[in-house]
């Protein structure tokens, strides 16, 4: 009988998991998410295994397969990581620090319109404006 | 924040509705406005072109703190659309707010 191989299987599991972990667990907190140190140690350990069982494989075309996409993930997470997530355009027109925040009026979430000069007004102390990408 | 006296205000190009959703199901209370056609991103200098769904222009993340006469206190303009400000830093800025 054939010996399931583990350290392959396992490791794709270990893949597949620190995927999702950074998606769902470690983005929620400033330390595993600016540098998501956590998810390297992962992925390093579960490419270990992955290399492990391919080499323990007697015949090599499902460990392959496996290989090819788990570090296709690996390589499709540190893209996004350290390349896509950069991607983010100079901002040279954006009021500095000093200056006076340009004026607006926008609907909230009842459609009704508010203007930066009440917010400021009614403000006890300042206004944080958050600007963020949205969810589309 | 409530207590700094810093009023949040949270702007995307997301419809009332959109923001409503997101409001009720992260449990979030500060305003959120909706910046559709991103004529107020546009004049923060912050668009981000073509980068939501269907190439549609969204904001770059970016948060100014702003004080009671409207001028800028504090800026943080993310390298990184992962990293976002802090809130060890919000409230340190904020607390030179008088």
């Amino acid at each position: 009988m054939r010996k399931r191989n583990w350290p392959l299987w396992s490791g794709l599991l270990l893949v597949l998991l620190s995927f999702v972990s950074y998606l769902f667990l470690f983005s929620r907190w400033p330390v595993t998410r600016d540098v998501p140190w956590v998810n390297y140690l992962l992925f390093a350990v579960a490419a270990a295994l992955i290399v492990g069982g391919v080499r323990r494989a007697q015949r090599k075309v499902v460990p392959a397969i496996v290989a090819v996409f788990g570090f296709g993930l690996i390589a499709f997470f540190l893209f996004v990581v350290l390349v896509a997530s950069k991607n983010v355009p100079a901002s040279a027109d954006a009021p500095k620090v000093g200056q006076k925040a340009p004026q607006f009026t926008l609907l909230d979430t009842n459609r009704k319109p508010v203007a930066l000069s009440q917010l400021v007004v009614a403000a006890p102390k300042g206004v944080l404006l958050i600007f963020y990408r949205g969810y589309w | 924040m409530k207590s700094l006296g810093v009023t949040p205000v949270a702007i995307s190009v997301d419809s009332p509705e959109e923001s409503r959703d997101l409001m009720g199901k992260a449990h979030y209370t500060f305003t959120f406005l909706s910046d559709p056609n991103t004529e107020t991103i546009k004049r923060y200098g912050i668009l981000h072109k073509g980068e939501g769904m269907h190439g549609r222009d969204i904001a770059r993340p970016a948060e100014f703190l702003l004080d009671r006469s409207g001028t800028v206190r504090w800026v943080n303009l993310t390298e990184d659309i992962r990293v976002r400000a802090r809130p060890e830093q919000v409230i340190d800025a904020a607390k030179t707010l008088r």
